[in-house]
């Protein structure tokens, strides 16, 4: 069973790098289905991260911090909205500078409260979010598979992890089930015909971008309070711009944006664990085995739920390959043929692999990913 | 009129103490930041040293892109500064230019040779304290799996990792899991990235890891700790930390490199070439203190201390894996 433990320690891995991947990502979704681009998901986060590991250090409480987290997430997206909302600014230039905003200042209040070259005290585990065991983990845990999975991969994430994945439904519910949802929609497409029906468009769009404002605070803070036990300068590492590619590759969907998350996640837990090894012919196979079905999981991607059950299946059916190959004993069989020629390939070819798989699948396989329609453009009342 | 006078007089003291000293050093960090709570952190705490001791005060810069290495160094220079310490190895292509150009100036940099008659290069014999820490660590581990989590993938850093193997090895450790960081200095400031690595090795059965990747070693450190392993520090003493998860810190005295510098500046003792500076130079060492005395044992301590004899007299010689860009181990 040594296989099904190396299965779930990397899908656990894959848990916790695409948590705040999805976070923001379901931030962006918010804001560009109403119709405000928002480049500065990467500045609300690192805002909000800063924000959390300093409110948790001087109050000494973990809640405190999200709390603040996404008071001054929020704050930025308001100032967000407050340029291209009220006045209809450059929705791009707004959100890089809000990403300079956080960048500088994160930097210079951290430096200045705490001396400590710009990083947040280092903070004990009672001040954290702790991993949540669920019930019944230890007493399932010998159980094979499905116990090992309940308790393995399924419990001992934290908090902000299971809302994370509890957003992905609550989004898709609140963007296709109400009213709100609908309206949102519509203000992203055709904010004339909105106006036109006597509700207000840039009422509408500041909820979205309070919306964008809360999740971004709550992927800050999982990486402050959850992955670290603090705030690092520029911790954030990038992880808002991916956020955004992910939310393009999903076609601007709830569900399919989770699943963009996690493949993300995915090809970054693996390529950690690939790193270094001389891997023979036949244990490349699955790789190129499991990014095929990736791609044609991408092309069927209508994401009707049907299908994106069979697809996550599928995904693991290779993804339980490839585990195996590695953990397991093949390459005893395989040795002595042609096919057990090791061939190293750099380490910088597997930690591009999530950027040139973007490009391949944006370009080839998921078809042309249409923006809403108003996205970018401020609302102007006809008069 | 008297305050006047008085005010004069200082200032005109001052200005003669200013000539008297005729030394004006000048230190220059490396990307990671001087709080990074290692390499870059070690220098200043150098050149803090020297400013507590003669009361001179020194100019720093810190960068934070590549394209600023050569103008900060330029301008240092014609500023006169003397002299000019600079701490990581990627100043080296800037520093070949800028000492050509002011051949009279003393410069210091810090892992790197630069071959000029007026620079000091500093180099250390990392493998020889990563040897160590590699002994205590297999020693410390239960399951003789030990890990290893370098920054950005060069060749120093494989000679950390190298002499930590071979430490490891002679003490007993079946396998040692490496793993780099990234290929980009952003590699020296990826604490998130650092702490999945390191759970990533703990899953797949580390119980020490050494983490020798500047200021992404935060995140190891605090990832082994929270998962009930130890965790090694680098470069400046780390136990502190995570007090009693930190099984020792390799030191490598780039505090002392740069208060020596400054100090040989001040007396005009300054001389160029090469200093290799390993364990019988006192330029690397493990840290013991309060937090990790429970942790080593007396047999770890004198396994330690005998490998530390065996390099200096000889009898042992760690693989040095720039000599030949390979690890036998």
């Amino acid at each position: 069973m040594e296989f099904v433990d190396a299965l779930i320690n990397i899908l656990n891995s894959t848990i916790r790098v695409s948590v705040p991947l999805l976070l923001a990502c379901l931030a962006g979704l918010y804001s560009e289905r109403a119709g405000v681009f928002d480049i500065g998901l990467e500045g609300k986060m690192l805002a909000g991260a800063f924000a959390a590991g300093a409110a948790a250090a001087v109050f000494g409480s973990a809640w405190i911090g999200l709390i603040m987290a996404v008071f001054v997430s929020v704050g930025l997206a308001l100032v967000h909205g407050f340029a291209s909302i009220t006045h209809r600014g450059n929705q791009i230039v707004s959100g890089v500078a809000i990403n300079f905003i956080a960048a500088g200042s994160t930097i210079i209040l951290g430096q200045a409260w705490f001396q400590q070259g710009g990083r947040t005290p280092s903070l004990p585990a009672e001040d954290r979010f702790g991993a949540i065991v669920l019930p019944f983990a230890d007493a399932l845990r010998d159980v094979p598979i499905i116990g090992q999975l309940y308790s393995g991969l399924l419990s001992g994430h934290t908090l902000l992890a299971y809302l994370a994945f509890l957003a992905v439904p609550f989004t898709w519910w609140v963007l296709f089930r109400t009213r709100f949802g609908l309206r949102l929609r519509a203000v992203g497409e055709n904010p004339a015909a909105v106006d036109t029906a006597g509700i207000s468009v840039s009422w509408l769009r500041y909820r979205a971008v309070i919306c964008t404002g809360v999740l971004t605070g709550l992927a800050g803070c999982y990486m402050a309070l959850s992955q670290n036990a603090g705030f690092v300068k520029d911790m954030t590492a990038g992880r808002g711009y991916i956020a955004l590619a992910a939310l393009i590759f999903a076609k601007w969907k709830p569900v399919p944006a989770m699943f963009a998350c996690l493949l993300f996640g995915f090809l970054d837990a693996l390529s950690i664990r690939l790193q270094g090894r001389p891997l023979a012919v036949f244990e490349w196979l699955p790789v190129v085995v499991a990014v095929l079905v990736l791609a044609g999981l991408m092309t069927i991607a209508r994401w009707k739920p049907l299908r994106s059950i069979i697809a996550a299946v599928l995904v693991g059916i290779a993804a339980a390959w490839l585990v195996s190959v590695f953990y397991g004993g093949l390459t005893a069989a395989f040795q002595n043929s042609v096919l057990g020629a090791p061939i190293r390939v750099p380490v910088q070819l597997m930690q591009a692999l999530p950027y040139i798989l973007t490009v391949i699948l944006l370009a080839g396989f998921i078809g042309k990913a249409i923006p809403p329609r108003a996205g970018g453009v401020p609302y102007v009342k006809e008069r | 009129m008297k305050r006047i006078f008085l005010g004069l007089l200082a200032a005109t003291a001052l200005s003669f103490s200013a000539y008297a000293q005729e030394v004006k050093p000048a230190l220059l960090y490396d990307l990671g930041g001087k709080f990074d709570k290692s390499f870059n952190e070690a220098s200043f705490n150098g050149a803090e040293k020297f400013k507590a001791e003669t009361g001179i005060e020194y100019v720093e810069f810190e960068v934070s892109n590549a394209s600023q290495r050569e103008q900060a160094l330029r301008r240092f220079a014609e500023d006169g500064r003397n002299p000019i310490v600079m701490a990581g190895f990627s100043w080296a292509e800037s520093l070949e230019k800028v000492a050509t150009d002011f051949p009279d100036l003393k410069f210091a940099i810090i892992d790197m040779v630069v071959d000029k008659p007026n620079v000091r290069s500093l180099v250390f014999k990392e493998h020889e304290g990563s040897y160590l820490v590699g002994i205590m660590a297999a020693m410390a581990s239960q399951t003789k799996k030990v890990g290893f989590i370098g920054g950005m993938d060069i060749p120093l850093i494989r000679k950390f990792g190298c002499g930590y193997v071979g430490g490891a090895k002679a003490a007993g450790a079946t396998e040692v899991i490496q793993n780099m960081t990234g290929d980009t200095p952003a590699a020296w400031n990826d604490p998130t990235k650092g702490g999945e690595i390191a759970k990533t090795q703990i899953d797949q059965g580390a119980d020490v890891i050494y983490a020798a990747a500047g200021g992404t070693g935060v995140g190891v450190l605090q990832a082994a700790a929270d998962a009930g392993k130890l965790g090694i520090g680098v470069d400046s003493n780390q136990n502190g930390l995570q007090p009693g998860k930190v099984l020792t810190s390799m030191l490598k005295r780039v505090d002392t490199a740069v208060y020596n510098a400054f100090m040989d500046g001040k007396n005009g003792t300054f001389e160029a070439g090469i200093n290799n500076l390993g364990l019988k130079e006192g330029g690397v060492d493990y840290a013991m203190d309060e937090n990790n005395k429970d942790l080593v044992t007396e047999e770890m301590k004198a396994a330690v201390e005998k490998a530390k004899a065996d390099i200096i007299a000889g009898t042992i010689t760690v693989h040095d894996y720039m000599s030949d860009d390979s690890c036998p181990y």
